[in-house]
């Protein structure tokens, strides 16, 4: 069993130490990503989805701590690597596409060099030969390979979201998490870099870890999607599971909001209140006071998340019915 | 909120063949020069929204930053009210013009000062537009601020740094910056483009209730079912022009410009997974230059004709509000 996994994340705890106490912004989440699967994770701006990526990449740094859990990789454990496997690790065995990715190139030297910096320092190539993959890869993402010789600041921000996924794919990992890696893509840009990442992916079989708020696309692309909230996993399962026949209040919610290119036009609600305050969480359920559903036990108890028809559901009292179309 | 000092007389804020380039490498004598933006014409005008979508590096944000004046035209115009904006005058209006017209950066991670709290970047803006307010109405207005775009709890935001905010966290401040200052435009790029789509929905009626209070949007985003929930009138850009534009509606749901239509086919719909084949050539998104001739999908086009990688076809008008750039429309060329 344990040689399908890649990533086993057992329990996981994240906690952002501030002066008016612990943030906790991943809590208790556990999931696990197979070789060569895509698994998109969703949920509220905030919820700690980010937070949990660096987590995993081992990244993260104070304030925030890993208070629980563990991360492993291949078996490995990632927190408890050393310095040396961390390089090994990063880049060569699981890259990541930042949210800040339009941020994260450095704006003195050209993106030729960035790009080449990382072949570099990984692989034992010629400078030249590493320029030609650098073109290459430039080419795999839509950017015409003349711009190896630009700043970050020439380009647009969809650009810089594209040189960024260009260096992930890099060094050919075995899971590469994205976070809102297509954002500031056109939809057109967006479906040919999904589909030559798909090919790669055949190619050389990755694991992607996609997050995004993008539903439509996950469902596109995803086998498998995890819905957070405040912190917590609250709903996986398969792709079509999830979002064709919801069961958490807080999914079937978004699943409702957002409007269609095609349907009718209306003014739509999206989901009344707001998230709680991480500082201040309660003994319930953390999307309690948000929840139409709300039953005496929501109050006194956190949901675990459960087996329900094939998918797991942190909900005390799961409305099932038949698909939301 | 109380938008009632915003003016309610309409106002037009118009952009005339404008053109935008950029010098990206060369010698002093030859240099390399990169069109950006070639003539976009437009206007906005108060309590209406424009969204402007397309083809990523198309030029949205530098149409968006030569309206903010960050960028002067290197041909054309702005113009707020019949006046050119870039026109020599005093540091007045110039600061009028500041306050009326606001940013909402299309990346928020490097818009908000890293050494600041929320309170901070919100409270300049308040004190400066309303001068009279002592410090106790300056805190109201922030956390009023702060709640509006559904930050809560809206003490504790105030008192946070940027880099304590998740990506979403951060657009929403930026948002509530240019609420802040009483702006009559607000040209807001992929203003919700992090955040969820049910805080997105609550920032689109958040931005849709400013604009019935007669406030003009430049909308640019990606996401053209929003563009068509929020925005009246809608212009596809590609390379740097307009190629098509007029009523969200019709744009959107019978598009004619090619690479509109490949643009649309394109959108994600849960559930149609797979591959789907795009109707268009492989081939790069060409470069453009001040010498660069035809229309700039034509290389990707499969109805290009000979005459659209010669010449850069005239606006043809298809409806009352519905016009595109394209050989396929113009009268004068069909025989
Ligand atoms: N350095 C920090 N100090 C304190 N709190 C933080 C810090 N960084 C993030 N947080 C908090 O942790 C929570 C999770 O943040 P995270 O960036 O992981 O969210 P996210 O799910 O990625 O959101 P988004 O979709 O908006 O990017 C947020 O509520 C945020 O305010
Ligand atoms: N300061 C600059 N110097 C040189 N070239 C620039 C500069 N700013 C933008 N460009 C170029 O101008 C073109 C348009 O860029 P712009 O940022 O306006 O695109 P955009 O439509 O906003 O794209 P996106 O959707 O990816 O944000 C791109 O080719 C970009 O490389
Ligand atoms: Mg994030
Ligand atoms: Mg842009």
């Amino acid at each position: 069993m344990a040689d399908d996994v890649l990533l086993d994340v057992r329990g996981l705890s994240v906690d952002y130490v501030t002066d008016n106490g612990n943030a906790r912004a991943v809590n208790n989440v556990s999931l696990q990503i197979r070789p060569g699967e895509t698994l998109g994770l969703a949920g509220e701006s905030g919820c700690g989805k980010s937070t949990l990526a660096f987590a995993i990449s081992n990244l993260h740094a104070a304030p925030a701590l890993v208070s629980e859990g563990q991360i492993l990789f291949e078996g490995r454990d990632v927190l408890a690597m050393s310095d040396k496997e961390l390089r090994d690790f990063r880049w060569n065995k699981a890259s990541m596409v930042f949210q800040s990715a339009m941020n994260a190139l450095n704006p003195v030297i050209t993106i030729g060099e960035q790009i080449i910096d990382v072949i570099l320092a990984h692989k034992t190539v010629t400078r030249s030969e590493a320029w030609a993959r650098g073109e290459e890869l430039l080419d795999t993402v839509g950017i015409h390979p003349s711009r190896m010789k630009s700043y970050a600041h020439q380009l647009s921000g969809g650009m810089r979201q594209r040189v960024v996924i260009a260096i992930a794919l890099a060094l050919r990992p075995k899971l590469i998490i994205m976070d809102e890696p297509t954002t500031a893509l056109d939809v057109v840009v967006e479906r040919e870099i999904m589909d030559e990442l798909y090919s790669l992916k055949e190619e050389y079989g990755f694991a992607i870890l996609f997050i995004s708020h993008d539903l439509s696309l996950m469902g596109e692309i995803a086998d498998r999607i995890g819905i957070m909230y405040a912190g917590r996993l609250v709903e996986i399962g398969a792709a079509a599971d999830v979002l064709e026949r919801p069961d958490h209040p807080y999914t079937k919610g978004l699943v409702r909001s957002f409007p269609t290119i095609h349907g009718p036009k209306v003014r739509l609600e999206g989901i009344p209140g707001h998230p709680p305050n991480l500082l201040e969480l309660g003994a319930g359920c953390p999307f309690g006071e948000r929840c139409a559903n709300r039953i005496a036990r929501c109050d006194a108890q956190v949901p675990a998340l459960e087996a329900l028809g094939g998918k797991r559901v942190a909900c005390h009292s799961p409305e099932r019915e038949e698909a939301i179309a | 909120m109380n938008m009632s000092d915003t003016p309610k007389v309409p106002s037009k804020l118009e952009v005339e063949d404008l053109v935008i380039d950029f010098r990206t490498g060369g010698s002093l004598f030859n240099p390399s020069i990169l069109r950006a933006v070639s003539e976009v014409s437009f206007e906005l005008t108060t309590g209406q929204a424009l969204a402007i979508v397309g083809e990523s590096g198309s030029g949205k944000s530098t149409v968006a930053r030569a309206l903010c004046r960050l960028y002067t035209p290197s041909a054309g115009q702005v113009r707020l009210d019949g006046v050119d904006v870039n026109a020599a005058e005093t540091s007045a209006s110039q600061r009028d013009y500041a306050r009326d017209v606001q940013m909402i950066f299309q990346d928020p991670f490097g818009s908000l000062n890293p050494v600041h709290t929320i309170r901070h970047h919100l409270k300049r803006p308040v004190k400066i537009h309303n001068p009279g307010l002592n410090a106790d109405e300056v805190e109201a207005r922030v956390i009023e601020l702060i709640e509006r775009v559904g930050l809560s709890p809206a003490k504790q935001t105030a008192d946070k740094f940027p880099y304590e905010l998740s990506g979403g966290q951060k657009q929403r401040v930026a948002i509530a910056r240019a609420l802040a200052v009483g702006a009559r435009y607000i040209l807001a790029d992929e203003p919700i483009s992090m955040l969820d789509v049910s805080i997105r929905l609550g920032i689109l009626n958040l931005m849709d209730d400013m604009k019935r209070d007669g406030i003009g949007f430049m909308y640019i985003t990606h996401d053209i079912a929003t563009a068509r929930y929020f925005a009246e009138r809608t212009a596809v850009m590609y390379v740097g022009h307009m190629v098509e534009w007029g009523d969200s509606d019709t744009v959107t749901q019978n598009p004619q410009h090619p690479y509109t239509q490949l643009l649309i086919s394109a959108v994600p719909e849960a559930g149609r997974s797979g591959r789907r084949e795009l109707k268009a050539k492989k081939g790069d998104i060409p470069v453009r230059t001040p010498e660069s001739v035809g229309c700039p999908f034509a290389g990707r086009c499969l109805q290009a004709r000979e005459e659209c990688h010669t010449a850069m076809p005239p606006v043809t008008k298809l409806a009352e509000d519905h016009f595109v750039r394209c050989f396929l429309f113009d009268q004068d060329t069909e025989n």
